[in-house]
């Protein structure tokens, strides 16, 4: 199975979800996500899901139990990139990504992430 | 028994592969419908739900899409059919939300929201089957 890479950037860990995320995927994620932090230290976890174009309820899932389990191994966790029309089909699905950070895009998540894991 | 789909456009649904199978058959008839973005990511993450739940906890099956009319609108009909467990009391099933952990329910009470018509018909040890359409004016 293909595997979401994980890029090192100093303290931060970057993921750029590129595929069309399968349940799988997802459950690898959260375990390689948890290793990496460990193994690094990093203070901060960057997911960039901009090529998302659907987010359902299992996905949403899993990038808030990704979210809270990096803050659990000391790392600040931000989520960057959704597009629009996902935001507004999560919204309505009742959905609610509780505790998830976000930013609007990888800058504006690496400058939230700097102001809150130092 | 419920009884099999006729064989439309469609696709099995046994596995992850599936699900997201019926994801990009859903979103390409969407767009050739003339969907908004918003409607057709709508019906695509209604669909991922429903298709989910059909490989979950359904035991596999297989979902239909059709193209349907209604006076002055257009809609995509995606029926998901299985011969599982079947689910005992639906209002239970629909009544869960997303945040209540596994179990039935999980994707039923979300994907509702996202179309316009919802049905569901389910006898317990024969299967479930779930239609749902999405309209658009011509």
């Amino acid at each position: 199975m293909e595997r979401i890479p994980i890029l090192r950037m100093g303290r931060t860990l970057l993921v750029t979800i590129q595929l069309d995320m399968h349940d799988a995927h997802a459950i690898q994620l959260q375990e390689d996500l948890s290793s990496r932090i460990v193994q690094t230290g990093a203070k901060g976890v960057l997911i960039d899901i901009s090529a998302l174009d659907v987010v359902d309820s299992f996905i949403a899932r899993a990038i808030a139990n990704i979210s809270s389990m990096a803050e659990l191994l000391d790392a600040r966790c931000v989520l960057v990139g959704m597009q629009p029309s996902v935001a507004i089909t999560l919204v309505e699905m009742g959905a609610k990504m509780t505790g998830v950070r976000t930013a609007l895009n990888v800058e504006r998540g690496m400058d939230l992430l700097r102001s809150v894991s130092l | 028994m419920i009884a099999e789909p006729e064989t439309d456009t469609g696709c099995q649904l046994r596995s992850d592969h599936d699900i997201a199978a019926s994801r990009q058959l859903v979103r390409k008839l969407s767009q050739d419908l003339g969907f908004s973005l918003v409607d057709q990511t709508k019906l695509v993450t209604a669909t991922s739900e429903l298709a989910r739940n059909t490989v979950k906890y359904g035991g596999g099956g297989e979902m239909r899409v059709e193209q349907v009319r209604r006076g002055a609108e257009l809609g995509l009909k995606v029926t998901f059919v299985d011969q599982g467990p079947g689910i005992a009391d639906i209002q239970k099933a629909m009544s869960e939300g997303w945040s209540s952990g596994s179990g039935l329910g999980l994707g039923l009470s979300g994907s509702k929201r996202l179309v316009n018509d919802f049905d569901i018909e389910s006898r317990p040890g024969e299967g479930t089957r779930v239609t749902i359409t999405r309209w658009r004016r011509i």
